[in-house]
């Protein structure tokens, strides 16, 4: 039954999650992309970029998204398909939700100690770690084209810098008056990136 | 009764209308609930955002519930999950059935080909916005690098990185951190 195996990934994937939705997105490939099978590579880059383009935490939106995705590929219907969207969602909050209701206070009065800290100091720095492992694994066939001087590579890899420099631009802006480059957001960049994809293949 | 309503209003628009998830929410949040509405001051929220960045989940949905349950108790914490979630889950699923219909139209395609490398940088950079946040050393910065090695090069399970990085977290702390004598708990 997908309904229990969607339910089962996602509460790992919730439990297991520390930095926030980025970190997350190296949990979900691995499950959802390696180990389940549900999407091809393709798939998951594709829900990444809608799920940064759209309102939300990144880690509820990706859920979202996989949760109806895995749902309908295993041969279901679109309601079925929409349970399977918001059963993933819930899955995904419900044991960090659990746990931080029952710590609140508890950790609230233990923060200074040395054991809780340590332990949080040294997921906080693994988690980039974490961010660092989905990047590189996206960089892939399926996002960039084969490895070499055709146009689909370079055009790909010239997007890739644009949108990495870009990126880095910190949040009030570089430069001063007229030559002023302010932090676009990540809305901006994908759209932009989509018009040079349709421009490049579309025309 | 209106505090209920006060707590979903709040969460829905920032939960609804942020786009960038839960690090994109957090100066909106700052603005809602220690400028505006006045339920909490500064220190007080830099407080329980360290404490929602310590725990696992969605940064955004542990913002929530520890606000809610600040506020209103578990209901309180309820409805906020709900209010924070809500909208983006509906324009997702939206999205889902939506775009479904349309991956074999070659335009769309031809889309996607040019925004797959874009959401690899858009991962990509905040790596190394992070790692100055952190104030990563020479000290610490193998453990991201060996972290991120373990999985992408030998397909090591993220959840045996993160365990053995918490074990390795408390060993240190036990060797080297000296205990707080100003402890509660001792």
């Amino acid at each position: 039954m997908i309904y229990f195996r969607i339910f089962w990934v996602f509460l790992k994937i919730g439990l297991f999650t520390f930095g926030g939705g980025y970190a997350m997105v190296s949990l979900i490939e691995n499950e959802v992309v390696e180990r389940q099978q549900w999407l091809t590579a393709e798939e998951f880059t594709d829900i990444l970029a809608v799920s940064q383009m759209t309102p939300g935490p990144i880690g509820i939106n990706t859920a979202t998204y996989v949760g109806y995705t895995a749902t309908a590929q295993a041969g279901y219907g679109t309601w079925a398909s929409v349970g399977g969207a918001v059963l993933a969602s819930f899955a995904v909050i419900l044991l960090p939700v659990t746990l931080m209701l029952l710590v609140v206070r508890f950790l609230m009065r233990h923060r200074g100690n040395r054991d809780v800290e340590s332990v949080f100091a040294a997921l906080r720095i693994t988690a980039i770690g974490l961010i660092a492992a989905a990047a590189l694994s996206l960089f892939n066939v399926e996002s960039f084209g084969n490895f070499g001087w055709n146009s689909r590579f370079v055009a790909s890899c010239a997007i890739f810098a644009v949108v990495f420099l870009l990126s880095l631009v910190p949040r009030k802006g570089l430069g001063k008056g007229k030559l002023r480059l302010p932090k676009l957001s990540p809305i901006v960049l994908i759209l932009a990136s989509g018009l040079a994809g349709f421009l490049i293949y579309g025309l | 009764m209106a505090k209920y309503c006060e707590l979903f209003y709040s969460f829905f628009k920032i939960g609804g209308f942020t786009i960038g998830g839960g690090y994109a929410m957090v100066p909106l949040m700052e603005h809602e609930f220690v400028d505006r509405r006045g339920w909490m001051s500064g220190d007080e929220f830099l407080e329980y955002l360290s404490l929602a960045q310590s725990m696992p989940g969605v940064l955004a949905v542990n913002m929530a519930t520890v606000v809610g349950y600040r506020m209103r108790g578990i209901a309180g914490a309820l409805v906020s999950i709900l209010g924070n979630v809500v909208l983006p889950i509906s324009v997702i699923v939206g999205l889902a059935i939506f775009f479904r219909s349309f991956r074999d139209n070659s335009v769309v395609n031809s889309i996607f080909l040019g925004i797959r490398p874009a959401v690899v940088a858009l991962i990509a950079a905040p790596v190394f916005s992070l790692a100055k946040r952190q104030h990563l050393t020479w000290h610490t910065l193998w453990m991201p690098i060996l972290a991120a090695v373990l999985i992408w090069l030998l397909g090591i399970s993220p959840i045996l990185v993160i365990l053995a990085a918490a074990l390795l977290g408390f060993a240190y702390g036990r060797l080297f951190k000296r205990p707080k004598t100003d402890n509660k708990d001792q």
